[in-house]
């Protein structure tokens, strides 16, 4: 089975080269068949290898497949080679699974766009550089996905490339995602220096070997490669990006901003999970990390209107959950979370995007509201999805992945009460916006008259996925332990249960809150609405804590300053300055140019005279 | 016949040479520099027949032939020269012929 290892990356990368050269010409069946079917064929491949691995898991714990050498150079040796183990199949199960999904969404979503083909040679593009990114055994291939993800990113979210804002929203997603990407590479580099080898396998196995705990060299590599997660999976201080690339189309904010491309620093923490367990600064310091933007990005959820906004807020705040697990060493409970939230928020930005679609491009919550008898199914899975993000017990998946993040956040060897509070406190608020998002969204007055429900094509992802965002909490992820380590508790904690309990309490609440400001006493908010202390904080959430104004102070006025003040380029000085005296003499010259004969004459004949004196005297 | 010193013949290369250009630098009208110009070229021819003489050898008369080979042909495209210059301009005045300038 392992030597069809290469057909999955293939499939989309195929798919993308058909509809790049030719995807001009082609009929938009042809386009749409390539596009989804290329991903779906890769998902098939990918769901029967899984089956493959579970029923006969291969002896070394992992399917490998050694394609060619790519480059060799002094003593790095890169080699295109696929690496499958349990983690990497669980990525890439998402990847292709709700890829497809989220293709065949795409097919009805985009049927009237212009640039049918372009969007899915895009879209197939990012899928094969995403499977490339947790397929790859060595460092270099996966920093080859890691940029292609980044660049389909920046080409999606500017998809609709006319108007200004899109294309503002994409470079700012690429410029900062690029400042992670460089910090990244740089630990790389001193990988490299360090072990002498990218090879993931190998630096796994040398790592402990090499290094001793809290190593400063090691340190310094986590934190670089931590940088690189934090730019990727729009953690403090690089989130910013994120909520503006919702300027893309809603099924790119489902795979890209939501399901795959956001968790590639979890995946790359998780995957180099060795060297940050040699750095216990570097761990603890992504579990702050990941406290923070949750409880900073559940804040801004709480007050944003526009229904995506929400939802990347959202999707900031739950990858936070995860940057936690990861940072207390939860390892596997981060790959749960990653699995669970993969499923939800794609259903909710599917859904989301049927919304706006169908009441012309609204993206105000507060000009929909009483959509559930209109749309019924829409309101069943949106509810479904948001009931999972609320992490409701027992009955959606969200809740297992997240009680199981808050029960380490204490419990475990790196973790902490105050975590663990931060956590308990996100929950209550992922659990309030949700409820608020339902109830402002689907009932409540009717504000905009809904066009044309969407068709079936749209229907049926949404329906799979959210028969797994309620299923996929009882799946148990296998295998995982051969690849990440075990989560190590705290000698003495509380039992699990108790801690089950108050995650529980503290949802309820989260949800009744939503429901008696929302719902039951909605004149509550306007009264606060009244209050100057109230809406300044409100504002100051509302514009994600002003984190884009701090930059623009603190780096984009700065760096016009120097660029205004540097107008007339100081290094250019020295070139100008020699143009300029080429121009002088030649001036000075031309005057000897008068077209007076005369003159000529006598200019050879000082010429004459000159040369035979220099005979003369020599 | 005494001969004549090669030197005192050589004064008298220099001095019309001098002439010529003299008259080249200061003349204004195309004619009249071409004939300065020639006498110029006698100048040299002067002076190459009197080094031939002084040396006893041929080569400044062959060089003489060749010079005046070369006068012949100057002075005729030259003058066809003057004769296009007249009829275009109107002028034979080099003050007034700047058209190389630029």
């Amino acid at each position: 089975m392992q030597q069809y290892l290469y057909l999955i990356p293939a499939m989309p990368l195929i798919g993308f080269l058909l509809l790049i050269t030719g995807g001009a010409q082609f009929p938009r069946y042809v386009t749409a068949m390539i596009g989804a079917g290329s991903i779906c064929v890769s998902a098939i491949i990918a769901i029967t290898m899984s089956a493959q691995f579970l029923l006969y898991p291969p002896l070394e714990g992992a399917y490998h497949q050694q394609l060619w050498h790519w480059f060799n150079i002094g003593k790095l040796h890169a080699d295109i080679g696929l690496h499958m183990d349990a983690m990497s199949l669980v990525f890439v199960c998402i990847i292709t699974f709700i890829g497809a999904l989220i293709h065949i969404y795409s097919i009805a979503f985009m049927e009237h766009d212009r640039d049918y083909a372009r969007f899915f040679a895009s879209m197939n593009l990012f899928v094969c550089s995403m499977l490339l990114l947790v397929m790859a055994d060595n460092l270099v291939l996966l920093y080859l996905g890691w940029e292609g993800v980044g660049l389909c990113s920046f080409l999606l979210i500017g998809f609709w490339y006319e108007s200004e804002a899109n294309c503002m929203a994409a470079r700012k997603a690429f410029v900062i995602t690029r400042i992670g990407d460089t910090a990244m590479i740089i630990g790389l580099f001193l990988l490299f220096r360090e072990l002498g080898t990218l090879n993931i396998r190998e630096i796994l196995a040398l790592a402990p070997q090499h290094f001793a705990t809290g190593n400063t060299t090691v340190t310094w590599i986590a934190l670089l490669l931590l940088a690189g997660g934090m730019g990727k999976s729009a953690q403090l201080p690089l989130q910013t990006w994120l909520p503006d690339a919702m300027a893309g189309p809603s099924p790119v904010s489902a795979l890209i901003h939501a399901a795959t491309m956001v968790t590639a620093g979890v995946y790359l923490i998780a995957r180099m999970h060795t060297i940050f367990e040699l750095s216990p600064v570097t761990m603890h310091l992504t579990a702050i990390i990941g406290a923070l933007t949750l409880l900073m990005a559940g804040c801004s959820a709480m007050v944003q209107t526009d229904i995506k906004r929400i939802l990347a807020y959202s999707t900031i705040s739950q990858i936070g959950y995860m940057f936690l697990a990861l940072g207390v060493g939860a390892w596997s409970a981060a790959i749960f979370h990653f699995f669970t939230h993969a499923f939800f928020k794609a259903l909710l930005f599917l859904a989301a995007g049927a919304v706006i679609e169908t009441l012309h491009h609204e993206h105000n919550i507060f000009k929909m509201g009483g959509l559930r008898k209109d749309m019924p199914l829409i309101f069943l899975t949106f509810t479904i999805g948001a009931a999972a993000l609320a992490a409701v017990p027992f009955v959606t998946a969200g809740f297992f992945s997240k009680d199981e993040i808050l029960w380490f956040a204490w419990s475990a060897q790196g973790g902490h009460p105050l975590l663990w509070v931060t956590g308990l406190l996100g929950a209550f608020i992922t659990a309030f916006y949700s409820t608020r998002l339902i109830l402002v969204v689907f009932w409540g007055e009717r504000q905009t008259t809904p066009g044309k429900l969407p068709s079936g094509a749209m229907n049926i992802p949404l329906v799979v996925l959210a028969i797994f965002s309620i299923g996929a909490g009882w799946i148990h992820l296998p295998h995982l332990e051969e690849v990440l380590p075990a989560t190590v508790l705290k000698p003495a904690h509380p039992e699990e249960i108790i801690f089950q309990s108050i995650a529980i309490l503290s949802t309820s609440l989260g949800i009744m809150t939503g429901y008696m400001l929302y719902y039951l006493y909605p004149h509550t908010i306007r009264g606060w609405k009244e209050s100057e202390g109230l809406m300044a904080v409100r504002n100051f959430f509302y514009a994600g804590w002003k984190f884009d104004q701090l930059y623009d102070v603190l780096f984009v006025r700065p760096f016009v300053f120097i660029t205004q003040v540097n107008r007339n380029d100081v290094t250019d000085k020295l070139y100008t300055g020699i143009a300029n005296i080429h121009l002088q003499l030649n001036r000075f010259l031309s005057v000897s140019q008068n077209g007076s004969l005369r003159w000529y004459v006598a200019g050879v004949l000082i010429g004459i005279l000159f040369i035979i004196t220099l005979q003369i005297l020599r | 016949m005494a001969p004549i010193s090669a030197h005192a013949v050589l004064i008298v290369a220099a001095i019309l040479f001098v002439l010529g250009l003299a008259g080249v630098l200061t003349r204004k009208n195309i004619i009249f520099m071409l004939i300065s110009i020639e006498i110029m070229l006698n100048a040299a021819g002067l002076a190459f027949i009197a080094a031939g003489s002084r040396w006893q050898q041929p080569d400044g008369q062959i060089m003489y032939l060749f010079i005046l080979a070369m006068a012949a042909a100057e002075v005729s495209v030259a003058l066809a020269m003057v004769l296009q210059i007249h009829h275009q301009h109107k002028t034979l005045d080099v003050e007034d012929l700047r058209e190389l300038k630029d």
